[in-house]
């Protein structure tokens, strides 16, 4: 139940923001790439909700706190340096994390097997555009540097253990900071080298403790459904 | 005095060697042969393509932003996924109309530059807003609907990227109006906020999707050419009225109200009269004093100038990649190439 949600909220919050470029990308190729990546992102939450519950009071009717997010999938699109920061950080944890789960026998061994496919497409994207970012203009190099910084006070929560999630951990860290400083540095962009939480913040997403703009996020997803109790849409 | 000059020589040649591909390619359209990239074609044909091509990749990118104007706040998780995918679509048909206008020799970044001045147009229907859930499904079944009507004649259009072009674009666009319809229908059986909510849509987005077949046939400014041209192969009239007999029984099965009083049906002619459309509002709309003009051409030039760094930088980096194998050079430089 609690892994579900995590990996479920995770999916859910992520393509919601990413919903939220349509209309809005820097070309065309990309309003076509973040809506895939959003939509296979909420393929996913569908079917990971659907393990507790049912799928649109669990995303419409609950409130911010009982939400079991990281805080870095909620954070603001920012420009889109600030959302290739967080889509490279998350998608490089989802990739190794699923890759793991689909090897394994647990629960979501066969979501996890059909979702990696997805992730690795996810994860190439980000890729791509830091190395772009990074090693394409001055203004580029140093958006890109301004958001790996910005969201890396985030990551750490994502190695923060979940109930029902059987991975080592630790492992886990390790395979994320090798893949994610190969990039950075191929992109000729500095590791950040502050801590990867703040100092209240250590896997308060998992916990229900979320960031202020999330609390308007939701208010923004849950207004129509909330308008219309009972109604089927 | 009869003395002929050398280049007066030349004109000749080449008015000769024109007549005889002027005459190729008349007779070409005549038999319904496709007219293609290479092929010679009057200058007056590829602008008016062109003035029709971009027009319509550029209601294609106009028209992502009223509709996701509800992705974020879309009612259940299903519909969310099936408007986004729509959204998604039209970034799409966007891009396969945008390279099918490459054909005649137009970059997208020269389109793109002549809509962001307001020197192209795009369809005016996308300058009414989205006022709530149930525009979503009106949008689908009526915009999309005429659309739909307005573009499957195009498959046959004489210029054969465009057909090409259009055939998967009809394919997808019958799939939105489809479930549009569908949207509709669970809004107006569902409870009566609902109900209410689907006939105010309908209210609101009827006489505009009428508009959308252009001026009356004795006052559309492009239409007698490009019908000659086998560009275009039905009048506006002919497809607005095809239209109206679509939607009627349409409405009927809905259980909602088309909001015209003198929609009924002509035995003489076997289709539906319906009202005076108020071409006055077509007229102000298409001036730019709709609800939304300024909004949607503002807002798109936004995210192209806020994008700007981004394409610069995809430039810059295919630029010092592009002789280096393995690494992100290739997929920079399409984004270079099409920017």
């Amino acid at each position: 139940m609690t892994a579900a949600l995590a990996l479920g909220d995770d999916a859910l919050v992520l393509s919601h923001r990413l919903g939220e470029w349509a209309g809005h990308a820097p070309v065309l190729e990309e309003e076509v790439a973040l809506a895939n990546i959003a939509l296979d992102l909420l393929g996913q939450a569908r079917m990971l909700l659907s393990f507790v519950g049912d799928e649109d009071q669990l995303a419409y009717l609950r409130e911010e706190r009982a939400f079991r997010n990281v805080q870095l999938v909620e954070q603001p699109n920012g420009d889109f340096a600030h959302t290739i920061a967080r889509q490279l950080y998350f998608s490089v944890y989802q990739h190794l994390l699923y890759e793991k789960l689909a090897a394994g026998q647990g629960e979501f061994a066969d979501l996890a097997a059909k979702a990696v496919k997805e992730v690795a497409y996810h994860r190439d994207h980000a890729e791509q555009w830091v190395l772009r970012l990074g090693d394409g203009t001055a203004e580029s190099h140093e958006r890109m540097q301004r958001a790996l910084d910005a969201l890396w006070r985030f990551t750490g929560e994502l190695f923060e253990p979940v109930e029902g999630v059987d991975v080592d951990r630790h492992a886990l860290r390790d395979g994320w900071l090798a893949a994610v400083t190969s990039v950075v540095e191929r992109a000729t962009l500095t590791l950040p080298s502050g801590p990867q939480s703040g100092a209240w913040a250590a896997g308060a997403g998992r916990q229900g403790l979320h960031t202020e703009s999330f609390g308007r996020m939701l208010a923004e997803m849950q207004h129509l459904h909330r308008s219309h109790p009972g109604a089927s849409w | 005095m009869a003395a002929v000059t050398a280049d007066q020589k030349t004109q000749g040649t080449a008015d000769t060697a024109d007549a005889e591909h002027l005459a190729a390619f008349d007779a070409a359209v005549a038999a319904d042969d496709r007219i293609e990239p290479r092929d010679w074609m009057p200058e007056a044909y590829r602008a008016s393509l062109v003035r029709q091509m971009a027009q319509h990749a550029h209601s294609e990118i106009i028209g992502m932003q009223p509709e996701a104007n509800w992705i974020s706040r879309a009612p259940s998780l299903r519909r969310k996924a099936i408007l986004m995918a729509k959204v998604q679509d039209e970034a799409g048909h966007g891009l396969y109309l945008y390279s099918a206008a490459e054909t005649l020799g137009t970059s997208r970044e020269e389109l793109l530059d002549k809509l962001h001045a307001g020197r192209q147009r795009y369809s005016s229907i996308f300058n009414y807003p989205t006022l709530t859930w149930a525009d979503v499904g009106a949008i689908g079944w009526l915009v999309d609907g005429a659309a739909i009507t307005n573009q499957v004649p195009l498959c046959r259009c004489s210029y054969g990227p465009y057909a090409r072009a259009m055939i998967r674009i009809c394919k997808e666009e019958s799939f939105h109006q489809r479930q549009g319809y569908e949207l509709l229908l669970a809004l107006s059986r569902g409870t009566s906020a609902q109900h209410e909510m689907a006939q105010d849509a309908v209210n609101r987005w009827w006489w505009p999707s009428l508009m959308m077949f252009g001026p009356p046939d004795d006052s559309s400014a492009h239409s007698a050419q490009s019908m000659a041209w086998k560009i275009k192969r039905h009048s506006n009239d002919e497809l607005r009225r095809r239209f109206v007999d679509i939607c009627v029984p349409q409405a009927e099965a809905l259980g909602l109200t088309l909001p015209d009083p003198d929609i009924r049906w002509n035995e003489d002619l076997g289709q539906h009269d319906y009202g005076a459309i108020d071409w006055t509002e077509f007229q102000e709309v298409l001036k730019g004093n709709g609800p939304c003009n300024e909004q949607r051409l503002a807002q798109r030039r936004m995210a192209h100038e806020e994008g700007a760094w981004v394409r610069d930088a995809a430039a810059a980096y295919a630029d010092k990649h592009a002789a280096r194998p393995g690494t992100a050079g290739a997929a920079a430089q399409h984004v270079e190439a099409t920017a």
